[in-house]
């Protein structure tokens, strides 16, 4: 109970012993391979399953009922929580992620649907202490108050710039819309996304 | 939300038959499904995901001139395609006006238009009476805070909108979805896949259970034709009102248009009175807001509505200027 | 005195901001924790009846379903609490009686969030329905003193001179009602709070803006000394006051997992942040200004009236603005409430001014207009020298520059003229003052000097975004001669030494007080330690320099066998109090004046940013960039009020019209251009306490909705006086 980030490290490090090797699993004609075994025989339906999310690089064997979305999963099951929960109906933005490379949502994505993708989550920007661009960017640029928002904000200006997204100062914005920011640091994030576009060009 | 269980074919005829079973819920880009479940607008015992399905992803010319879109394209794939920016500039700027970056990463084009009413009475945490969310409870807003209800087609049963920013262009561009079941499959009109509260007050649109939207069809090109989004901010959020136009000119002379207001009515709203008075007409000419006035007939504001008249008249007449000028 | 740039470091809490590593209330974990999910009232007023838990203890992973019956009483000890810092002295489920849609009936504890959330679904609660009131509709009627202190913050009444009788006689007379809706903070982080006991010792991560009330009001509600309660916040996800104060579901959490014996977290969902925490009243003020013809002010009158629930009568003093602005011999007064089943309101991101600055704003301009003067010439003629309402002097008041440098930098006196088009848009200008009463607040704080030669700060103080873990570093430094990079921060925990709240605009000033004077005490210690005269001595790059001679820190303390020093520091207010706005010879104030350029399509409704102006007399700057933030935050805050944002209460129904952030319209990124142009007054406020800063959280978000309706009128000559201004009033002007 005394030090929050010990104890989460003891979840983390009982989640991943838990989790132990990734098991190959044998396709069946049709079905999705991980969550085939979990069917009953004469049903194609599953009501939980064993899948893998390929997080932030690293496979991550974990079970899931059908209705729980990759944020909680990401959150709640793997003790991932930079990325937030602002509204939970794809109304703020709070926890874009990258899945398969583009950016969506976590709260409007069954975990269950994302079996064996690629998932980025703002844990994986950095490379160790090493800060990715966008991240310096929005430090420099002073792109963030409480910070709440900032993860996403984070997740959608690296997939702004990939895109290409960022021609004008107003397709930047457009662009960038799908990130309610309550303190609103919007001119800030904006530069910040600017920046990287610039550095990148 | 409760639990329910879960299925990914990975083949249209896998999909149907999946869908064929009583109980099945379709699942494609999940953006509005999951909030239903999470509101208690829906309560889905059985999911087929079909966004594993082969085929129904990516858009396709095909020799007769037709552009087909499948279904589970995303709506920013559908957006930013070339054909799409260039042959049908309405459908892509109605999509591109629609939601956020993210949830157009998720969305599909035929996902979209299956949306629900964004009424805050159907949305509520708790049931209110809304008789597309408890049929036969009645209608809240119809004598309750109904600024951005209908102003077409409303009964006393239901006088909310169709929210879907592309429905309103797929309307205007005489689009067809193309469904598959386990009966076959239908070509349904854009004009008329949304259902009116006169003809059903529960129902959203007029696919049947165990069918799935495979494909939409887009005719001719439409290259001068344009979206105008009506909203408080500027964007991410639904519109107030939107107009949907495509115009065939000659010259400055207006020879075909087609019009669809979006959030006007429970479905994309085709003026047709307009459409036929403007064909002849300059795109320059006063005339247009008496042509575009002539289609409002029909129009019955509600106690806190009556400005969305004046204001879709305007954002008609102005939509009619930016096709023009596209 | 400002050092400009140099004093304009980053955030040093940005690598863990920018990295998800910063843990906020919802990101914490303990073992064998429950997630709870509340339950609420489907009904504005009655009775539950009965609540039926079957369905959903059948539901795998549920563990347990409380309700009112379950429940430990609250101890009488709480009666010793104040309202606030206990939001509402209402406690749900303690008994079945309902007083607002949406207050909690029940909760569903579980395994998994899943679980948690799906057994309150399925919790079937029976109510006896009572007749309810629309507060929006209630006439309005006088504060109750018995109704919680929230009426007590400021006068219900002031008077000064006859204003009535000066009315009568000034030659130019205004007299306009401004509206605006009841409007809900909404931070992106949803309050949250994670409970553990530990035999009778409570431990509670939570997501608030002032620690030690959340200790005070829990050590109450069991009857425990405040010491068996620790509270820890390292950060909150934004506030704007919907966690300054202790709401039911820190209450209930707690009690919870007493209950259950296990942790518990609660996480509101974006729904319960409607209506478990309160908005921004309704408020309706009629102002009444008169004037002689060269534009002098003879009489202003301020009546204000705002919705409130019916447990307590909260209060939204927006006539400070009117005891506050302008130089005024004849001012009266009055505020009253209009009750209702609705949740408590509360204070939000600028209380009172925000509210006030917006009808007395817009009726200046309205003033201005009537006297065909130009509205910041109007306000130079009634600039308030001296507090209007006392006549004593400001703490500091340089808002004659603010107003030049303002005028300067968005070109004012050359603006387009009003109407001017840009294709299908109509281009205005408005302007309005920005103020905000200063509070301050009681704090303490402890700094640390380590023989390596870094610093530490300790101080329960919360950050909400709002800068302190990098300010208060800049001003230990300072004084210890370190960089800011070398003082590290421990806060957010009240196991450290007593931090006032951060609302109010109160922490800068205050806590950066206790900071400042700990830092000063250290000095001392080192020039002890030197054996020299700290009146003379120099503290640069970890060293103690007396003229030519100058020893280590770690020199000094090594030499003494310290491995730290350490002291404490404390900003206390006269007569030991809580709060004070300003010492009582000095009133203080933060002053500034916001230009805007709108454009209005009235054909269409619509209403756009194109730039913004805003100029500050706020003391002294820590931090030129985190205040440059703070400010465009306060200004998109403002244009919010003004173009979009309200919680409309359905009056058939007795609840929020739209609880979610689609039916309810913030700014979003494409809402605000990049020319929002911050700039402050070079200023030092000795008077308002010894940092010579006061604070700036909620200055900018005042004036502006006032500014943007007189850019709507300047661009298209119609006056909007309800907000928001929204395309039905836009439309065919």
């Amino acid at each position: 109970m005394d030090d929050p980030q010990k104890t989460r490290k003891e979840f983390s490090r009982r989640t991943l012993l838990k989790g132990g090797a990734i098991a190959a699993v044998s396709g069946l004609s049709g079905m999705s391979e991980a969550i085939a075994p979990a069917a009953a025989a004469d049903s194609p339906f599953v009501s939980h399953a064993n899948i893998t999310l390929v997080i932030n690089g690293v496979s991550r064997r974990v079970e899931v009922e059908p209705r729980s979305t990759l944020l909680d999963v990401l959150r709640e099951r793997l003790y991932l929580t930079g990325t937030k929960k602002g509204c939970n109906r794809g109304e703020c933005g709070a926890c874009t992620i990258h899945l398969d490379g583009r950016r969506v949502n976590g709260c409007l994505v069954l975990a269950i649907a994302a079996d064996g993708k690629k998932i980025e989550t703002i844990e994986g920007l950095a490379n160790g202490d090493q800060l990715h661009p966008m991240q310096q960017a929005f430090i420099d640029q002073d792109a963030f108050q409480c910070g709440y928002c900032t993860s996403g904000q984070i997740m959608s200006a690296v997939a702004c710039v990939a895109e290409g997204h960022t021609g004008s100062n107003s397709e930047i914005r457009e662009w960038m819309s799908g990130n309610i920011c309550r303190c609103s640091a919007y001119p800030q994030i904006v530069a910040a996304v600017n920046a990287v576009a610039k550095r990148n060009a | 939300m409760k639990n329910f269980s879960y299925a990914r074919p990975t083949s249209i005829h896998q999909a149907i038959e999946l869908a064929a079973t009583s109980d099945v819920t379709i699942l494609a880009g999940g953006t509005e499904l999951l909030n239903w479940a999470r509101i208690g607008i829906a309560e889905p015992s059985k999911l087929v995901d079909i966004t594993g399905v082969e085929g129904l992803e990516g858009i396709e010319e095909l020799p007769n001139g037709v552009v087909r879109i499948g279904a589970l394209t995303k709506l920013n794939d559908v957006a930013l395609h070339p054909v799409i920016r260039k042959s049908y500039p309405v459908l892509s700027t109605s999509i591109l006006k629609a939601a956020s970056a993210q949830i157009r990463n998720l969305a599909t084009i035929g996902g979209n238009p299956l949306q629900r009413v964004r009424c805050p009475y159907f949305r509520a945490d708790e049931p209110t009476p809304c008789n597309k969310r408890t049929p036969r409870s009645g209608c809240a807003a119809l004598h309750g805070l109904n600024e951005k209800h209908a102003i077409f087609g409303w009964t006393e049963d239901c006088v909310a909108v169709q929210p879907s920013d592309p429905a309103a262009a797929l309307a205007a561009l005489d689009a067809v979805f193309v469904t598959q079941s386990r009966q076959g499959g239908r070509r349904i009109p854009a004009t008329t896949f949304h259902t009116l509260p006169s003809e059903n007050p529960t129902a959203h649109n007029v696919l049947q259970q165990g069918e799935v939207i495979a494909w939409i069809e887009l005719g001719e090109a439409a290259p001068k034709s344009a979206y105008l989004k009506i909203r408080e901010r500027e964007s991410y959020e639904f519109a107030t009102v939107s107009a949907a136009v495509a115009l065939e000119m000659e010259g400055p002379v207006i020879h075909r248009a087609r019009i669809a207001l979006g959030s006007v009515a429970m479905r994309p709203w085709r003026l047709v009175e307009t459409e036929g008075r403007l064909a002849g007409l300059r795109s320059d000419s006063p005339e247009i807001m008496l042509a575009v006035k002539a289609g409002f007939a029909d129009a019955k504001p509600l106690a806190m509505n009556r400005y969305k008249i004046q204001l879709a008249q305007n954002t008609a007449v102005r939509a009619i200027e930016m096709a023009a000028q596209a | 005195m400002n050092r400009g740039l140099d004093n304009a470091i980053a955030r040093l809490d940005g690598p863990a901001k920018v990295s998800g590593k910063a843990l906020y209330a919802g990101d914490q974990f303990q073992p064998s924790q429950l997630y709870a999910v509340l339950v609420t009232a489907s009904i504005p007023c009655g009775r539950v009846e009965a609540v039926s838990s079957v369905s959903a203890l059948a539901t795998p992973g549920v563990v347990r379903v409380l309700t009112a019956a379950d429940m430990p009483r609250v101890h009488s000890a709480l009666r010793q609490i104040t309202v606030p810092p206990l939001a509402s002295r209402f406690v749900p489920m303690q008994e079945n009686e309902i007083v607002h849609e949406g207050q909690p009936v029940a909760i569903v504890l579980a395994e998994t969030l899943e679980a948690a959330e799906e057994g309150a679904k399925l919790v079937q609660v029976r109510y006896t329905r009572s007749e309810f009131s629309i507060a929006d509709a209630s006439i309005p009627e006088d504060a109750i003193p018995e109704k919680g202190n929230y009426s007590k913050a400021g006068p219900l009444a002031f008077a000064k001179g006859d204003a009535g009788m000066a009315y009568a006689a000034a030659s130019i007379k205004l007299t306009a009602t401004y509206t605006q809706p009841s409007r809900h903070a909404n931070p992106m982080e949803p309050s949250a709070i994670l409970a553990v006991w530990n035999a009778d010792k409570l431990t509670v991560y939570d997501s608030v803006q002032h620690l030690p009330a959340v200790q005070n009001v829990l050590a109450a509600v069991f009857g425990l000394p405040p010491t068996n309660v620790r509270v820890v916040s390292p950060h909150t996800g934004g506030g704007f006051g919907a966690k300054a104060f202790v709401w039911s579901h820190e209450i209930l959490a707690c009690m919870a997992a007493k209950v259950v014996e296990r942790p518990v977290k609660l996480v509101l969902n974006r729904q319960n942040m409607y209506s478990v925490a309160g908005p921004q009243p309704q408020l309706t003020q009629e102002v009444s200004l008169g004037a002689n013809g060269e534009g002098r002010l003879q009489s202003m009158e301020h009546k204000v009236s705002n919705v409130t629930g019916k447990t307590d009568d909260y209060v939204e003093f927006a006539t400070a603005s009117s005891r506050a602005f302008y130089a005024c011999d004849h001012i009266k007064i009055s505020q009253q409430v209009r009750r209702g089943n609705m949740v408590l309101p509360t204070f939000m991101r600028s209380p009172w001014d925000g509210p006030g600055s917006w009808g007395l704003g817009a009726a200046m301009d309205e003033l201005a207009r009537t006297l065909k003067i130009d509205p910041l010439d109007l306000r130079l003629k009634n600039y308030a020298e001296v507090e209007p309402e006392s006549g004593k002097p400001w703490s500091s008041k340089k808002l004659r520059e603010a107003y030049s440098l303002g005028a300067e930098r968005f070109e004012w006196r050359t603006r387009p003229r009003g109407g001017t088009r840009d294709g299908h848009w109509r281009i205005g200008c408005g302007m309005a003052d920005c103020s905000q009463g200063q509070a301050r607040f009681h704090s303490t704080a402890r700094v640390r000097m380590r023989s390596d030669g870094t610093a530490q700060i300790e101080s329960s103080f919360c950050d909400i975004g709002t800068g302190p873990a990098t300010i208060f570093p800049q001003i230990a430094a300072e004084v210890l001669g370190l960089n800011p990079q070398r003082v590290k921060v421990l806060a957010g925990d009240t196991n450290l030494p007593y931090s006032g709240p951060t609302y109010g605009s109160g922490t800068t000033i205050s806590t950066g007080a206790a900071v400042q004077l700990a830092a000063k005490r250290i000095r001392e210690q080192l020039a002890r330690l030197a054996g020299w005269p700290s009146s003379d001595i120099e503290l640069r790059n970890g060293r103690v320099l007396l003229g030519k001679e100058s020893r280590s820190i770690e020199e000094l303390l090594k030499g003494a066998g310290l491995s730290e020093i350490a002291s404490d520091g404390a900003f206390d207010l006269p007569n030991g109090a809580f709060v004070d706005m300003g010492s009582p010879q000095y009133p203080a104030r933060t002053f500034g004046a916001i230009f805007v350029e709108v454009g209005v399509d009235a054909e269409l409704g619509l209403l756009r940013l194109r730039r913004a102006t805003g100029v500050y007399s706020a003391g002294r700057i820590i931090n030129p960039r985190t205040a440059r933030s703070q400010m465009i935050g306060g200004i998109v805050w403002g244009w919010g009020m003004a173009a979009m944002e309200a919680s409309w209460f359905e009056p058939t129904l007795g609840r929020w019209y739209s609880k979610d952030l689609a039916g309810v319209p913030l700014p979003v990124n494409a809402d605000i251009p990049p020319e929002i142009d911050v700039a402050f007054v070079d200023e030092f406020d000795s008077n308002a306490g010894p940092t010579g800063a006061k604070g700036i959280g909620e200055l900018g978000a005042t004036g502006v909705a006032a500014a943007v309706a007189n850019a709507v009128f300047d661009a298209i000559g119609l006056r909007v006086r309800d907000l928001p201004i929204t395309p039905s009033k836009l439309l065919g002007a």
